[in-house]
């Protein structure tokens, strides 16, 4: 009788773990995502189409684009703009694709030309790390690689004020 | 099998459904950017109203599209 209680506690303790198992996956699977003050991951580890460059101690921005993505056909010439005027103070800009094909892409920076460093996550691994909530999205890091700033979307001239305002900040 | 392995059971399906759901990521929204999912043009959308307002004496409710990269 005492067996048999023990047995059916045992296996409500299994079945219960399993749930709990269960529940944390989802809850992993919709994990926050990245906020001001963490640190962005190292590039290097997603396996990026492209040569990642040296940001060791620069202020630098993350932006991810797409070509079908009309916000981020704006955002270009605001990037460009702002790569000649920081690029000999101390700024990187790094823009990362995310189309399924890179022909696309390769058509976007025809029509949209960029001095800046273009990468491609084909794979998607950096993005669903960082999870993104919106197209197009960039984060300002700050010389120690902790993000200063997230920009959610592009709002034309307030995105680009504010964010000569915070890169002045950061290369005060 | 008792009652409470059935209910526990039953939630563990639920739970692996749950699990199973999957949400457009904003950046695997380039199939519904494109044009044609954003239904007819708007010339196309104007004339269909005007004759859906002439035979039924109705309109509107037809806000909601399934297209657009829900951008910015």
């Amino acid at each position: 009788m005492n067996t048999s209680y023990n047995k059916n506690n045992q296996a409500k303790t299994k079945l219960t773990a399993i749930v709990a198992v269960h529940l944390l996956g989802a809850f992993l699977a919709v994990a926050a995502p990245l906020k001001e003050g963490d640190t962005f991951p190292d590039l290097n580890q997603f396996g990026l189409e492209g040569t990642v460059p040296d940001t060791h101690g620069k202020v630098v921005i993350v932006d991810f684009f797409a070509s079908w993505c009309h916000p981020c056909q704006e955002s270009f010439p605001v990037m460009e703009e702002l790569y000649k005027q920081y690029a000999g103070k101390g700024v990187v800009i790094i823009a990362i694709n995310l189309d399924k094909n890179k022909a696309d892409m390769d058509d976007f920076l025809k029509s949209h030309p960029a001095s800046f460093v273009i990468l491609r996550d084909g794979s998607n691994k950096l993005v669903s790390q960082v999870k993104i909530p919106t197209m197009p999205s960039s984060f300002l890091l700050d010389r120690n690689g902790k993000i200063h700033a997230f920009h959610r979307g592009f709002k034309g001239e307030e995105t680009r004020k504010k964010y000569i305002e915070e890169i002045e900040a950061l290369l005060k | 099998m008792k009652t409470s392995h059935l209910l526990l059971l039953a939630l563990l399906a639920a739970t692996g459904l749950l699990t199973g759901c999957v949400n457009v990521q904003p950046w695997e929204r380039g199939n519904l950017a494109d044009p044609t999912m954003s239904g007819r043009n708007p010339l196309g959308g104007m004339m269909s109203e005007h004759m859906w307002f002439s035979r039924e004496a109705a309109s509107g409710g037809r806000g909601v599209g399934g297209g657009g990269c829900g951008c910015n």
